[in-house]
């Protein structure tokens, strides 16, 4: 790459940069997104039980059942309702509450006997976000009221066996942490994609690009151009709202090197502003660069592990969306921000970035000129 | 007619935002006549039209058509039927993928034709206007004089009392041209009370018309017949009577442009071409085309839009490959590699293609630093550049801010800001006023005679191309004739330049697309008027199923938009059937083990059967703990402490440490749960197994009900189904409508009888019927693929997936009634269905869970009831009865939203 390379990738990432800043649209968008969408995104993730509805049918009508109803109370549940027997299934049915635990006739009669009584815990397990962590919490608690009430009528001995756990890295295992964190990573694929790709086919639309071609300059410094423009701006607008938003109105702690996310972010950056510009050399007008968007950017954010485990993907997928940058993206932002983890166990990662942006970029080489020149 | 004139306007001011298009115009517009409105572009001749059509919103003064207010809406519907409207831009209000036919048939259905009066209307005038053999074609595929013929039978379809033509031949070829000024005659003949409004920028078709106003800055300069504007002004041509009506402030610095005699050398060629050819697929765009350029000669391309001459052009710029022959800049192959050939050449694109976001001295800076010009020298160049331009004044301007022939002239300087020693310019005067013109002009000419810059521009203004040394005419990709002009006009024995051209072109073989001239006569006069009764009907199903017809028809073959629809949901509802898993299962643990005895082998032995625990080798210390956490290779870490199995049987107390990964809280949380249930139940079977007697509990049966196995596909799929139900049917809708908007056909909306609930319901029912489809296809996935049955009546799931696709198009429907843009449309429903659809309609956490605004949201929202009725029939075996308060809510929400969508959509442009 000579000097004069330099010079017009320089010259005209600048207009780039003046384009972004004289386009108020975008620059709100940038600012909404890393303040308002990674408060309100981290924010919105609720608390693993948050207010799960909850019914209890009494037939006991017991000083025990009366312990275990006042046991539930907002903000994990709601304050029960208390329902007849044939309201349950209705209920459920309408979906009206998660949970109906039903207190036989004669329970606290039979536990003080000896007799094992059971209890009925119905669960609408097509709720999965609480079916599951609910049913768990509804068991310890109703254990602990039946301890609890047993040790103090007959004062018998604990388990010997005591389980301690512990979470490491979010010891609260606070959503907020987690939401805040995959929001700005998601954040910034999606405007990285978005500020190259659009930028690109308005230019084209309007036929400034062309005449870049007729030029002295070469495709490649063009694109090289958008890449450390777009790239930068948003780097710094992403740093900017991980110290403000994230760290400081948040109150998230970070763990590892930031200097070394940014860099697992720059290289992210490089493979994602390539695919906006490839996407915009398959588009060709505005709507359907919209259209495509969407397509690309819902499986990116979800299926890359930033919102479910990738455990839990069938295996298909998960080998396929090796080939997203975002996949790696999430793994370094995970290992450096939460675990403080260094290059030595991200090396990979950042490797994988590396290739995929070249290949990325390679791809919209090939395409730029072909696609600018198409259609007049 | 009560009077003799059909039109009067009175103070009428219009403005679009900061930009004043009519300031104060007073006019009264004669009946039964040809009334031409002539100026250059963006003097408000267009605004005005639209005005008298009724399709603009009147914002200030009054506008009566027919004697009655254009500002009432029960005077606009009463005339409508009167009045036919064709704006500006070559088949603007066509439809490009129906063919012709398909296109007459709409028209004629929005103003309640039946199909034999339609059969026979759309005949007769096809035949006089020489479309008839073309009926198939679809219209983009029309040439442009084509296009504007088919224009023009769309608008006497309903035979019209006012014809409002918007630059109807601009850009059009001047044989048909010729014969679209003729078709228009005929028809006057035929129908001789309907008036005819024209506007138009070519100064020689309006010496044609009875009647002229002069428009310049929103404001009348003169009106009267040709002959009148002529003798007040004193001059011989309508141009110059133009220009002589310009105030004076405007005409500052206005001269005649002459033109020394050219002195160039033979030999010394700066651009040849030879058998240039270029295929797009079948279409060739040009074909054949050779010629050759002397340096400092200036040479020019005549012909209509879409002849070839941009793309000429650009196959010289080197931005395209011609498919065959070769050209040469100064005796060099031009090849998209050669860098060095293109600092010497300054090329000026069709849309003056300048930087928007940048001042005018930026994007001076900018061009010369690209072109390399040495930088200690680029602050002097760039200040004479915008000395000799003329633009010292706005160098700190946005281009934007700048009039046209401003913006033309800073184009022209960026393009020189090299000193190159050629200039291509495409249409580098197309839209700008006489005295800009002429102003431009006098640059070229000093830059090519004084400089002896080799000047290749492209036209289709005749008296622009007078001007040149030397000139080709173009005409469907061929280079007819190339030599100077006064040749070309001797070779054919013409009177003018413009009469040497038709003759060209009718040698080409270019009429054959029309008939002779006066062989058909123009039946269009049918005994009975084509309105429909004074008062038109509230709702005409005929004209809903215009819509329809033509929306179905426009979707069949836009397969990008298809093809999105349905493969799109498809794939959507993989990756979030997929993604959205709550299951936590495979998960990586390690054990460290540091009594290492048969019972604390035995604990760990535990996990390893479980399937939801992955085994690792087994940790040594606390270092590889922490290494291996961190770097996520495992999820769980167990410590059983020494002395386990001792104290453990003995009865003390001893304690096992467990670590979780708590980087994803989720998922944390899930394996909390299974590691506490396994501790419990091996702490049990120890008991049992050794005989102890357990102490006395409660236990706990809990029924995971309708999802016994706890598994994220039964309880998503249900969900995802209204989610993308409602996400892309919306979108879908509403770019249809805002496309409209985009593209101008919206005009036909505004300006027929079609009422808002017609057009919106007749723009709705495609897309029901794609989102059904949809929902058939996504059912069927859910069944087979995800392995998710319905247990309920799938009968009553299709009646509620009617309901809501109505829900879904609905929404996209109010979109679009309040956007303008394509991408505005898309953002809008995005933001309006996917973020409630997906926070508050319990797709995750169920809508009780929700509080405040949320749970109204929630309450309100009817992709809530979907959700509750989809999760109901697939997994909880309900039916139509056990829903029913969904179901009414649902229905109840329909007419609300189609209400809003009707209610805000306006039937004239703003």
């Amino acid at each position: 790459m000579t000097l004069r390379s330099l010079a017009n990738i320089y010259h005209l990432g600048v207009k780039e940069l003046w384009s972004l800043w004289r386009d108020p649209m975008m620059l709100v968008l940038i600012v909404y997104v890393f303040t308002v969408g990674v408060y309100s995104g981290a924010k919105a993730l609720p608390e693993t039980l948050n207010h799960a509805p909850i019914a209890i049918v009494d037939e006991d009508d017991s000083a025990l059942s009366r312990q275990i109803i006042s046991a539930f109370y907002p903000p994990q549940f709601t304050l029960p309702q208390l329902i007849s027997p044939a309201e349950m299934d209705q209920g459920m049915d309408a979906g009206r509450f998660t949970f109906a635990l039903h207190i036989p006739r004669g329970f606290q009669r039979d536990l003080l006997a000896d007799r094992d009584p059971e209890l009925q815990l119905n669960v609408d397990a097509t709720r999965m976000s609480q079916a599951f962590t609910g049913s768990s919490a509804v068991q310890q608690i109703v254990q602990g009221e039946v301890n609890e009430f047993i040790v103090r009528e007959r004062r018998t001995a604990q388990a010997p066996v005591d389980l301690v756990l512990r979470a490491r890295f979010n010891p609260a295992l606070e959503r907020a942490w987690f939401g805040s964190l995959m929001q700005v990573i998601n954040y910034i694929t999606m405007l990285s994609i978005i500020l190259t790709g659009a930028a690109l086919i308005r230019e084209r639309e309007r036929g400034t690009v062309e005449h870049l071609l007729v030029m002295p300059v070469t495709p490649t410094e063009i694109m090289l151009a958008k890449v450390w423009s777009m790239g930068l701006v948003v780097l710094v607008a992403a740093a900017v709202s991980l110290q403000l938003v994230v760290q400081g109105v948040i109150g998230v702690p970070v763990e590892g090197s930031l200097p070394l996310f940014f860099t697992g972010a720059a290289l992210c950056l490089f493979a994602t502003t390539s695919m906006g510009i490839f996407l915009a050399t398959l588009a060709r007008n505005m709507p359907q660069f919209g259209m495509l968007l969407i397509l690309i950017i819902i499986p990116l954010q979800m299926l890359s592990g930033g919102s479910t485990p990738r455990e839990s993907m069938p295996e298909l997928v998960r080998n396929v969306m090796l080939a997203a940058p975002t996949t790696h993206f999430v793994e370094v932002g995970q290992a450096i921000l939460y675990r403080g983890a260094g290059l030595e166990t991200v090396w990979k990662p950042f490797l994988a970035l590396a290739l995929i942006g070249s290949v990325m970029f390679a791809g919209s080489l090939l395409r730029f000129r072909k696609a600018i020149t198409r259609m007049a | 007619m009560s009077s003799n004139h059909v039109a009067r306007l009175q103070g009428v001011r219009l403005s679009y935002g900061e930009v004043r298009a009519l300031a104060g115009v007073d006019l009264t517009l004669p009946a039964g006549c040809m009334v031409g409105l002539i100026g250059p572009d963006g003097v408000g001749k267009s605004s005005l039209l639209a005005l008298v059509s009724g399709s603009r919103k009147i914002q200030e003064g009054r506008v009566e058509v027919f004697g009655g207010d254009m500002a009432e809406r029960r005077h606009r519907n009463r005339v409508v039927p009167r009045i036919a409207y064709m704006p500006q831009g070559l088949g603007r209000n066509l439809y490009p993928t129906l063919s012709v036919e398909e296109n007459l048939q709409f028209f004629a259905r929005l103003f309640g034709h039946d199909a034999a009066e339609r059969r026979h209307r759309i005949d007769e005038l096809t035949e006089a206007t020489g479309l008839h053999p073309f009926l198939r074609r679809p219209a983009g595929k029309l040439s442009g004089g084509m296009k504007q013929k088919l224009g023009l039978c769309c608008a006497l379809i309903h035979d019209p009392d006012l014809l409002i033509l918007d630059e109807p031949t601009t850009g059009v070829d001047p044989l048909a041209r010729a014969q679209f000024w003729e078709l228009i005659g005929r028809i006057r003949l035929q129908r001789p009370g309907m008036s005819v409004l024209v506007a138009t920028a070519y100064m020689d078709e309006a010496e044609r018309f009875d009647w002229l106003v002069a428009m310049d800055e929103g404001q009348i300069l003169a009106t009267g017949t040709p002959a009148q504007l002529l003798q007040q002004t004193a001059t011989a041509s309508l141009e110059a009577a133009f220009v002589a009506l310009l105030p004076d402030r405007r005409k500052q610095g206005h001269a005649p442009v002459s033109i020394p005699p050219l002195l160039v050398d033979d030999g010394d060629i700066a651009i040849e071409a030879r058998n240039l050819t270029l295929r797009f697929g079948d279409f060739v765009a040009v074909s054949d085309v050779s010629f050759r350029i002397r340096r400092g000669e200036i040479f020019g391309f005549l012909g209509s839009n879409g002849c070839g001459k941009t793309t000429t052009m650009k196959m010289l710029t080197g931005l395209l490959e011609a498919s065959e022959g070769q050209a040469w800049l100064f005796g060099r192959k031009v090849s998209p590699k050669d860098v060095a050939t293109r600092r010497r050449v300054g090329y000026m694109s069709q849309a003056f293609s300048l930087y928007s976001e940048l001042t005018v001295r930026q994007n001076l800076v900018l061009h010369a630093r690209l072109f390399g010009v040495p930088v200690a020298e680029i602050p002097d160049r760039v200040s004479e550049m915008l000395e000799r331009f003329g633009l010292a004044a706005v160098a700190e301007a946005l281009p934007a801010s700048l009039p046209l022939g401003m913006r033309q002239r800073l184009s022209l300087a960026v393009a020189m800001v090299h000193k190159p020693e050629l200039l291509i310019l495409d249409e580098p005067t197309s839209g700008v006023d006489p005295v800009a013109r002429d102003a431009f002009w006098r640059l070229l000419v000093e830059l090519s005679r004084r400089e002896r810059v080799t000047i290749f521009l492209s036209t289709h203004f005749m008296n622009e191309a007078e001007r040149c040394d030397r000139m080709s005419l173009m005409h469907a990709g061929r280079v007819l004739d190339s030599d100077e002009p006064a040749r070309l006009v001797e070779k054919r024995g013409a009177a003018t330049l413009e009469q040497a051209f038709i003759e060209y072109l009718l040698e080409a073989g270019a009429s054959s697309d029309a008939p002779a001239a006066g062989k058909a006569p123009v039946a269009i006069a049918s005994p009975q008027p084509a309105a429909s009764p004074s008062r038109p009907p509230m709702f005409s199903w005929q004209r809903m199923v215009s819509y329809l017809w033509r929306e179905t028809l426009e979707l069949q073959r836009d397969p990008i938009r298809a093809t999105l629809a349905l493969a799109g949901s498809i794939m959507l509802m993989f990756v979030i059937g997929f993604g959205i898993s709550l299951d936590v299962e495979d998960l990586r643990y390690a054990v460290l083990d540091r009594d290492d005895t048969t019972l604390s082998r035995d604990y760990a032995l535990q996990l390893s059967g479980s399937r939801y625990f992955i085994e690792q080798p087994p940790l040594t210390d606390y270092q590889q703990l922490d290494r291996r956490m961190r770097s996520g290779e495992v999820s769980l870490a167990i410590e059983i402490p020494s002395g386990f199995a001792r104290k453990a049987l003995a009865g003390r107390p001893v304690e096992i440490g467990a670590w979780v990964d708590g980087a994803m809280p989720q998922r944390a949380e899930t394996l909390k749960g299974y590691v506490q249930g396994m501790h419990q139940h091996w702490l049990m079977t120890q008991l049992a197994e050794r005989g102890g007697t357990l102490p006395t509990t409660a236990t706990i049966q809990t029924r995971f009900r309708y999802n016994p196995d706890v598994r994220s596909l039964p309880a998503m799929v249900p969900a995802v189904i209204p989610l993308l139900l409602l996400m892309l049917p919306a979108m879908l809708t509403a770019l249809a409508v805002v496309r409209e908007k985009e593209t101008g056909s919206i005009t036909n909306f505004y300006v027929t009888p079609v009422t808002r609930s017609e057009f919106l319901l007749g723009k709705q029912l495609p897309y029901v019927v794609l989102a059904m489809v949809n929902f058939l296809l996504m059912s069927l996935l859910a069944v087979t693929i995800f392995g998710v049955p319905v247990s309920g009546s799938f009968a009553a799931l299709t009646l509620a997936a009617l309901i809501f696709s109505f829900v879904a198009t609905g929404m996209g429907l109010l979109a679009s009634a309040v956007t303008r843009s394509q991408i505005a449309a898309m953002f809008f429903t995005m933001i309006g269905t996917m973020v409630p659809a997906t926070q508050f309609s319990g797709l995750i956490d169920p809508v009780s869970s929700l509080e405040g605004a949320g749970r109204m949201v929630g309450e309100l929202y009817p992709a809530t009831h979907m959700v509750t009725i989809s999760r109901g029939i697939f997994s909880k075996a309900l039916g139509l009865a056990d829903l029913s308060a969904a179901y009414w809510a649902m229905l109840l929400s329909v007419p609300v939203i189609m209400g809003l969508a009707i209610m805000l959509l306006k039937k004239q442009e703003r």
